[in-house]
């Protein structure tokens, strides 16, 4: 099916012409009775995997049935965070291949997902900080993923609104600057998936909740059981963040999950103040500024298990508290809106994106709180998977049995990311 | 922010306590004979139910006890608090009262 195609020159056509004649971005099919695959999950990795499934694999009768709206989970509700200078070789990897994916998404999408890789500065407060962040530079040279330790002043130059004093709890001791990363449009992503997918023949289907998933005599997955009518298929790939050990339960595969509340917030919008991203794993403060101008804020997990996707206020005033002493300038600034989204973490905090023991259901899961920027390389791995019935070789140590076999990838005790 | 009823002390709001997750998991009697599955089941496997939930909390800033509650993870309203070692109540079906305010 014919798209039209976005670029400087047809923006410009409709402007003068009044923004008539813009197509819709993508259907809205009835579910039909029998597909090749099913992607269980309308946010970015369940869009992209559908999209890569068609585009690399030649699977196009697939669809993706969303149980609310497309990218109105975690897709659109994360802090758009992207960078790739994890540990392990493992993580890097895939975050990593991630990143390059990201890099181009946009014309292989045919829609502007406002990738700025603009650097993303994490920050060191005490001894131990600059000790795991030297090792990570190190390792992250290693596999070929640039990161490199700035001593406080060349961050406070990287990041002018910085408080590099020593009036504050944990004063800034130095960072760790990955110049690749970034940020991009979150919504954009997912709509560019979408679109991009649905040119290739796959059905959106939204307001369409699983409600059981049916087995046939050797145990394989046969059908979807959904609202709107029994669907058809040998294939289901779930990627269902949050909700994914309610899907997996359905056909009787225990994952090693648990779901969080995540919280996030945004400021009111302000002229262009802040050029990066900056994060302080230590004293938990996630901050970047949106295009709109709104300084987006990321706080930490809720203690507690919870598919409610709202978390307590004293979550985010403790974030808020530490922005306050690293951004002075920010202090008088009212926060607008906070909202919550449910996070499905594993024990060693790196993702699953595997085969199951149910042949022909797939799991991509337990992104936990950083799920969004290996959207693309978890998207197209995915559909690897899905595809050949057998990983590709970034995601084969991902595993649900690496918990069974001891080969986990401890990215929870190599402090990458704040839980 | 949650109200919590310590079965020691009473109302308290969240943050004198912290989380100690899924209740009434059993350390094996005869570690030595678990296979590495059932090890994996025991050390990492948790119901992460959507629904009636039976989870473990401490009382850290307070009396320093654990104890058991049973809480809805889809409201977060929770159901019952009940003393380490008591059985888990069964779950009342009707729908949980509207939650208290902290003071």
């Amino acid at each position: 099916m014919s798209r039209q195609s976005f670029s400087g020159l047809s923006l410009l056509w409709r402007a003068l012409s009044q923004h008539r004649g813009w197509q819709k971005q993508w259907r809205k099919p009835l579910p039909k009775a029998r597909y090749d695959a099913v992607i269980v999950g309308g946010g970015g990795h369940g869009l992209g995997a559908a999209y890569y499934l068609a585009k690399e694999h030649g699977l196009t009768n697939v669809a993706v049935l969303e149980k609310g709206w497309i990218g109105g989970g975690n897709t659109g509700r994360n802090t758009t965070i992207i960078r790739s200078n994890y540990l392990f070789n493992e993580s890097a990897a895939l975050y990593d291949h991630s990143l390059k994916l990201w890099e181009n998404l946009s014309q292989a999408l045919n829609y502007n997902v406002m990738f700025s890789p603009r650097g993303v500065m994490m920050l060191a407060h005490t001894v131990h900080d600059i000790q795991v962040f030297k090792r990570h530079v190190h390792a992250n040279r290693c596999n070929g993923v640039d990161n490199e330790w700035l001593e406080p002043a060349q961050a406070k130059e990287f990041c002018p609104p910085l408080n590099i004093g020593d009036n504050i709890r944990y004063p800034v001791l130095g960072a760790a600057l990955q110049r690749r990363g970034g940020t991009a449009r979150h919504d954009a992503v997912a709509w560019g998936y979408a679109r991009a997918a649905d040119a290739l023949g796959v059905d959106i289907i939204e307001n369409c909740e699983v409600t059981g998933i049916r087995r046939g005599a050797n145990g394989a997955v046969e059908a979807l059981e959904t609202p709107r009518g029994v669907i058809q298929t040998s294939k289901v790939g779930v990627a269902a963040a949050g909700n994914t050990s309610v899907i997996m339960a359905l056909a009787g595969v225990q994952v090693p999950l648990e779901s969080y509340p995540l919280q996030a917030l945004v400021s009111e919008p302000v002229k262009p103040i802040f050029p990066c991203v900056v994060m302080s794993n230590t004293i938990h403060a996630y901050i970047s500024q949106s295009d709109k101008g709104e300084l987006v804020i990321g706080a930490g997990t809720d203690a507690y298990t919870s598919y409610t996707q709202r978390g307590a206020l004293h979550v985010n005033t403790h974030t808020l508290d530490a922005i306050c002493e690293l951004f002075p300038n920010f202090r008088r600034l009212r926060m607008m809106r906070n909202w919550g989204g449910i996070v499905d973490v594993t024990p060693d905090r790196s993702p699953i994106i595997a085969k199951t023991p149910v042949p022909g259901l797939y799991v991509n899961c337990g992104w936990g709180t950083g799920g969004f920027k290996a959207t693309p390389g978890s998207a197209h791995v995915f559909a690897w998977t899905i595809a050949r019935d057998e990983p590709h070789p970034i995601n084969a140590p991902f595993t649900i049995e690496r918990f069974r076999d001891g080969y986990l990838i401890d990215e929870a005790a190599a402090a990458a990311v704040a839980h | 922010m949650l109200l919590i009823v310590c079965p020691y002390c009473g109302k308290r709001p969240e943050i004198e306590f912290t989380y100690g997750g899924q209740a009434h998991l059993t350390r094996p009697l005869q570690p030595a004979q678990l296979d590495d599955q059932a090890w994996a089941e025991f050390l990492y496997m948790r119901t992460n139910r959507r629904g009636v939930h039976a989870e473990r909390w401490r009382h850290a800033r307070g009396c320093g006890r654990f104890f058991n509650a049973l809480r809805d993870t889809t409201t977060d309203h929770f159901l019952a608090f009940y003393k380490t070692g008591e059985a888990q109540p069964a779950s009342p079906s009707a729908p949980p009262a509207p939650p208290e305010s902290v003071p």
